[in-house]
């Protein structure tokens, strides 16, 4: 069936530019819809009954021996140390990792919008591939390089004479190479968003500039950072929710370990939920930390209200 | 700065980011002694397929390999449901529009920590743990999907399909043969996005996989890190086997990768 514009007759076209069809768009929200609800919102809700009960493996086989009991999970949860723990890494992660993966993402973009060449424009894809690699493989080739025995990590400290590190194994040295993983990766994706804003940049201004003697540095803290607020209030946002739900690196490198001391708020939540089955515990945790995530996002948003005031 | 420089320091940066994967690549080849031996050698000094050879004969990857392709195949069916939400809010009028895409895209902002045990309750309530079906479905459509779809959609003209509803083809048809093949931009997109998504997931299939005829490569790659301790060359061709069908992907669509994460990231 040929269908081209030149066979409407002009008296056809409408002025309207949606369609009003009776039951056709409920037809093809509905398979779409049914699934958003039954995974996206009713578990929710779901959640928000289940941190009320002592749901456990028993519950989960027979119903009857759910018991309701109010917000006991709730007063459990903040007297429980390992929870605060995991907080506190967490807040760890926060504060020193937001600023790194800032910091280099935002340095390595403006360093490949420099020049237009190709060998510039070939070195973006390196940085990119390890946004689109599977987690749980980087972490296992982490693993390796972090091995004590025969990792190179060790080795390539020992050519500069600095004795072998237990990467992992130590409480804070854990902290940081189970993090520096995630920087590692986070970066690529970030450097993508920062240089679509850097080519949204209108050439003219930067020319002007330089015209008035302004040099690199002056370009970019007068001109180019300024139009880049935006983006960099997006990355800011997207990369505490990202560190908020930290999960994959811990879990395939250290397992949360050694003594908790890399349990983020996810990790806690899962190995409490489906390592000890406390899926009551586990919601009531799950609930926390979407406040938070939400807290989180409204404050960042209120700052750049106040910010945009100025 | 000048540009040398920059280039050089660039070229330093992107050889340190992607070290991880020639590491990968070359310890895969190398004979299990040889992946232990003090100093490493950075290339294999033997080269070795054995360990490619033991993950399809002595482990089950050839079935988790299955397994991960039948989930990025669900994962197409998402993705034409996602489009046909897309559809319905960009080109149609009808009650309910605003709320209901205001819900789609709040469900953007729900962290997977929070839908993760009642997802799994709902599923075991639905008899679907232990199975594919399990795994795929929580993730099968997402609002950011939809959201991207619409905004394509919108912008096809409204006389097209006026058209084609004169020449008397149904609806459905009208889907498939009109707006699918004009929405060719953004189907490139979200076919890589979804493969990649598809390929890497990893705490789903880890939580509703249950017994091994489930697992996906994520999952026994996972497993794998706990059972062999001491066998590097095979851990790191099984990473391999996860990585490089993605890298290939890369090197061949990169354009559409980085146009879907701009895309995602200035929304």
């Amino acid at each position: 069936m040929a269908l081209t514009t030149s066979a409407i007759p002009p008296r056809m076209k409408k002025r309207r530019s949606v369609t009003s069809a009776g039951a056709t768009p409920y037809l093809f929200l509905s398979p779409a819809m049914l699934l958003l609800c039954a995974f996206g919102l009713l578990p929710i809700l779901v959640a928000a009954f289940v941190s009320f009960t002592d749901l456990n493996i028993k519950g989960l086989a027979n119903w009857s021996n759910v018991q309701f009991i109010g917000i006991d999970n709730y007063t459990t949860l903040f007297t429980d140390a390992a929870f605060w723990s995991a907080m506190g890494n967490t807040a760890i992660f926060v504060v020193f990792g937001v600023p790194v993966i800032i910091g280099v993402s935002l340095a390595v973009a403006l360093m490949l919008n420099y020049s237009q060449t190709r060998f510039f424009r070939f070195l973006r894809a390196f940085y990119f591939i390890p946004a689109i690699t599977a987690i749980v493989a980087v972490a296992l080739i982490w693993g390796y390089l972090y091995n004590t025995q025969f990792g190179l990590l060790n080795y390539l400290l020992s050519l500069v004479n600095i004795p072998p590190l237990q990467w992992l194994s130590d409480p804070t040295l854990a902290k940081f190479s189970v993090a520096l993983v995630a920087v590692w990766r986070a970066t690529g994706l970030n450097i993508i968003i920062f240089l679509a804003a850097l080519q949204g940049i209108p050439r003219d201004y930067l020319e002007a500039a330089e015209l008035d003697g302004a040099n690199s540095w002056k370009r970019i803290t007068r001109i180019i950072l300024p139009l880049m607020r935006f983006a960099i209030f997006f990355v800011t946002v997207t990369t505490v929710i990202s560190w908020l739900q930290f999960f994959d690196e811990p879990f395939v490198l250290t397992e949360g370990g050694p003594l908790g001391a890399t349990t983020s708020i996810s990790l806690f939540l899962f190995l409490e939920g489906f390592r000890l089955n406390q899926f009551g515990y586990a919601s009531a945790g799950s609930l926390v930390l979407f406040v938070i995530i939400i807290v989180a996002t409204l404050v960042q948003l209120k700052l750049r209200k106040a910010d945009d005031e100025y | 700065m000048p540009r040398i420089l920059i280039g050089v320091v660039l070229a330093l940066g992107a050889a340190i980011t992607a070290f991880p994967f020639f590491w990968m690549i070359s310890t895969s080849l190398k004979p299990a002694s040889e992946s232990l031996q003090y100093p490493p050698t950075p290339f294999p000094q033997t080269v070795t397929f054995e360990y490619y050879v033991q993950l399809f004969t002595q482990l089950d990857f050839g079935r988790y390999t299955i397994n991960t392709v039948i989930i990025v195949l669900f994962g197409f069916i998402g993705m034409i449901l996602m489009a046909m939400a897309g559809y319905a809010f960009g080109k149609f009028q009808f009650r309910g529009r605003e709320p209901l895409f205001v819900l789609v895209l709040a469900t953007m902002m729900i962290p997977v920590q929070v839908t993760m045990i009642p997802t799994y309750l709902i599923l075991n309530g639905m008899k679907l743990t232990n199975t594919l079906i399990g795994i795929a479905l929580p993730t099968l459509v997402g609002g950011f999907g939809i959201f991207l779809f619409r905004q394509f959609m919108s912008t096809i003209p409204t006389e097209m399909l006026e058209a084609a509803r004169l020449d008397g083809a149904s609806e459905i048809r009208i889907f498939f043969q009109v707006v699918l093949p004009m929405s060719k931009p953004i189907l490139a997109v979200q076919t890589i996005l979804t493969f990649i998504a598809g390929w890497n997931s990893f705490l789903w299939p880890l939580i509703i996989a249950g017994e091994q005829k489930n697992y996906t490569l994520s999952v026994g790659l996972s497993l794998l890190n706990q059972q062999i301790a001491i066998n590097p060359p095979l851990q790191m061709a099984a990473a391999s086997l996860m990585v490089i069908p993605i890298l290939i992907i890369f090197v061949i669509f990169q354009r559409y990768i980085v146009q879907g994460f701009t895309l995602s990231g200035l929304k």
